[in-house]
């Protein structure tokens, strides 16, 4: 009788381990021949940093990377300057409004990133627009804003409504009484909102592939750039690997964090 | 009443929201240091008007003063108010202390000084740190949370909120404290308890509170002067012992305290009739004039069968506490009486009340009028945003309809009544409502219930904003969605328009 419930605790926990373990197992065997210098995938030549030194060395990957990185934090401020403020705008505005916005929003979540990227890319040309930085900014933009919005909204949900009349009714400006009062409730929301948007930003290929300047390469078009024509440049393994840890240890950082903060309030509740 | 004295006042103010009248041409002025409370149901308009005293909605027309001058398009930020919220409305990120300090951080006080040339001139300035931690200290001194002032308000109970919104409000020292609904989200010891601070606070403070709930004994209990708002009319303004004695209508009375509300007729002087009897009353209408009366149920004296004025029997008893509450009956009418003397179920008894507190009160409505109402080319009356089957050949004695339905009078004339105004008057009994919305020829939702002895006095509104007033025997509820129909037969029309005009 008592046996019968272990077992099953047994088979749950082994099937999720499997399951992560398979989730997990790729990255794995990237990271383990990060560090060996064979040029041939899966060949173990011994271990090696020579694939980091090589990473640092090429200076076109490294172009990529700036570049990759630049547009995606730029992009990230600009949507979640965007998002945030037409999510506090549209919980403020009328009903009939409310409803639209939010509709309009649901569209590109959902929406095939390879018609956002013809579409834009149309218009750009019928503008007689020519393919520069901006140009890819504002795709990058229009990629993530709505995750920035999705964020938002419902941090500006659980808050309750009227403390910015409240801030209002103590003497505070319309402009006041956001910063001081809206923002620090939101700020959580826009900071999530934020961070996906530099990751949506950071593996988009679609859209920059379409948007961009020619002699303008991120990781992603880099990459694709060389294989047409070479083997998959063995730096980029090591490139993945640091890619990887990076986020990682974002992930770590912030888990950590609002666990920290969850019983912190906890306690303070108990007191 | 001195008019140096009045602090606020409101004239002709009115507000609506999406079509529908939220607040309709309020007239209201308040005494420097009075305790003024709006009562009235949820929805009725009186959340609305404090929020446009605070200037967090604007009115569409209309003046709001504060003393002599209109502040009614000033942002909030600008007016020497401070409201407390239903729902606290508290800074989480904040402690108690900032929260206090939030509205002294941004006020600018003037003071003077002499400039180098020797002129007295007036500057402003902020407050000082010692200064908001005097004021932080004595408000929260005043609201019983000293040593408080650095938890996270999250942390504290419902009570406690309450109060460091109440000490972030005063602590502004604003020329009227708005206070909407704050104790609605306490529970009933701490509400009581509250009111008491509350009322106390008022006195210490000498500011003037506008208090807004919908709890009729708690705007009995704290208020110098009570306005009873429904509908976003005013019913009525007085003190609380004005109120409760002497309401203006059946809904003040039906909403304030317990009370048995009564169709009466006058038939003399000084002389009403109602629960079958004729009783000595000290107001005068005309003779014959249809009357609401209202008596409450303390002030109904029970007597042995043959000694009052009217024979009853008791049908029901409930115990209160202090004293016991009988439904008896007379004839068709129920009547509550309380009496701290006990009686049994089924007990014949009589009755007898005193004539001053017997309240005669003019009928606010005695029929449905419509004035606007026309007849369409199917011979229906339009009113309401409805057509209605009806007679009208009503409109002419001895009038008919030919074949084709146009119109005859009996001097043989030919008339097509399309279009043509008339006035269509219905009885409130003869109205008919139902729970089949199919059933009648509109639906619309009851806004007020009031109980009167034998019956229900209902107000059903339409979308469009029509009333119909309904006498029923039944039971409904308030809010209920009722399709509304009348019997053909039941519709009087009078010509509004030249007949002759419509001759053919």
């Amino acid at each position: 009788m008592v046996k019968r419930p272990n077992t099953r605790k047994i088979v749950a926990k082994s099937y999720l381990y499997l399951i992560l373990f398979l989730m997990y197992l790729p990255i794995l065997v990237l990271i383990v021949f990060s560090f060996t210098k064979s040029v041939e995938l899966g060949v173990w030549t011994g271990f090696s940093l020579q694939l980091y030194k090589d990473l640092f060395a090429n200076d076109s990957l490294m172009k990529a990377i700036g570049n990759t990185v630049l547009i995606a934090f730029v992009s990230a401020v600009v949507s979640t300057l965007l998002g945030t403020m037409g999510a506090v705008g549209t919980f403020y505005a009328r009903r009939r409004y409310k409803k639209a916005v939010e509709t309009a929003t649901q569209l590109p979540v959902v929406n095939a990133e390879i018609v956002m990227a013809l579409s834009l890319a149309v218009l750009f040309k019928s503008l007689n627009l020519s393919y520069t930085f901006w140009t890819l900014l504002i795709g990058h933009v229009v990629l993530t804003v709505a995750f920035v919005y999705l964020n938002v909204k419902p941090k500006l949900v659980q808050m309750d409504a009227s403390i910015y009349e409240a801030a209002l009714d103590l003497g505070a400006t319309p402009w006041y009484a956001l910063f001081k009062v809206v923002l620090p409730e939101i700020l959580p929301g826009i900071f999530s909102g934020f961070l996906l948007s530099i990751t949506l930003s950071l593996d988009d290929f679609v859209i920059t592939q379409y948007l961009k300047e020619p002699s303008f390469e991120t990781i992603s078009t880099y990459i694709q750039k060389i294989v047409v024509k070479h083997p998959i440049p063995p730096e980029v393994r090591a490139l993945s690997t640091i890619l990887f840890l990076v986020v990682l240890g974002a992930v770590i950082a912030i888990t950590v964090y609002n666990n920290k903060k969850a019983t912190k309030v906890a306690t303070m509740r108990r007191k | 009443m001195e008019k140096n004295d009045v602090i606020l006042e409101l004239i002709n103010v009115n507000k609506s929201f999406d079509g529908s009248i939220v607040v309709e041409n309020l007239n209201l002025s308040v005494q420097k240091g009075e305790f003024v409370t709006f009562l009235g149901p949820s929805g009725c308009g009186k959340t609305t008007t404090l929020r446009m005293i605070a200037g967090l909605e604007m009115p569409d027309s209309g003046q709001i003063l504060l003393n002599g001058m209109d502040i009614a398009q000033l942002p909030p930020h600008k007016r020497p108010l401070n409201t407390v919220f239903q729902r606290y409305a508290l800074f989480p990120h904040l402690d108690v202390y900032d929260n206090i300090a939030f509205g002294l951080k941004l006020k600018k006080v003037s003071y003077q000084t002499t400039n180098k040339q020797g002129n007295v001139i007036t500057k402003t300035r902020k407050y000082t740190k010692d200064e908001i931690d005097a004021k932080v200290k004595k408000a929260l001194k005043i609201v019983d949370l000293e040593s408080f002032e650095c938890r996270n308000v999250t942390t504290l109970s419902g009570g406690q909120q309450q109060r460091v919104a109440i000490a972030r409000a005063i602590v502004n020292e604003p020329e009227i404290l708005l206070l909407d609904e704050p104790l609605g989200a306490l529970d009933l010891k701490m509400r009581k308890e509250m009111q008491l601070e509350l009322k106390e606070m008022h006195k210490k403070l000498g500011i003037t509170f506008i208090y807004v709930t919908h709890d009729q004994e708690e705007a009995l209990t704290m208020s110098d002067r009570i306005v009873v708002i429904e509908d976003g009319v005013i019913q009525q303004i007085g003190t609380p012992l004005d109120i409760y004695n002497e309401p203006a209508n059946a809904f003040v009375a039906d909403f304030i305290g317990e009370s048995n509300i009564y169709v009466g007729t006058m038939i003399g002087p000084q002389k009403v009739r109602f629960l079958g009897t004729t009783w000595d009353c000290v107001d005068d209408f005309e003779i014959n004039e249809k009357v609401d009366v209202v008596v409450r149920p303390e002030d109904i004296i029970i007597h042995s069968p043959n000694e009052g004025k009217v024979k009853a029997k008791i049908v029901n008893k409930i115990f209160k506490g202090i004293h016991y509450q009988f439904t008896a009956m007379v004839g068709n009418n129920e009547v509550l009486i309380q009496s701290t003397v006990d009686h049994p179920v089924g007990q014949d008894i009589s009755l007898t009340i005193e004539p001053d507190l017997i309240q005669i009160m003019k009928r606010e409505y005695t029929a449905n009028i419509y004035e606007d109402a026309y007849i369409n080319k199917n011979n229906e009356v339009v009113f309401a945003g409805a057509s209605w089957a009806c007679d009208v050949t009503q409109l002419v004695e001895g009038a008919t309809l030919d074949e084709k339905g146009y119109f005859i009078t009996p001097n043989g004339k030919k008339y097509d009544l399309d279009d043509i105004d008339v006035i269509a008057t219905i009885d409130m009994k003869d109205i008919e409502i139902s729970d089949n919305l199919e059933e009648g020829n509109i639906t619309g939702q009851i806004i007020q219930m009031v109980w009167k002895g034998d019956h229900y006095q209902l107000i059903i509104r339409t979308e469009d904003e029509e009333d119909f007033i309904v006498d029923t025997e039944w039971t409904w509820n308030e809010s209920d969605t009722v399709s509304i129909s009348i019997d053909s037969s039941k519709i009087k029309l009078k010509l509004k328009a030249d007949l002759s005009k419509y001759e053919i």
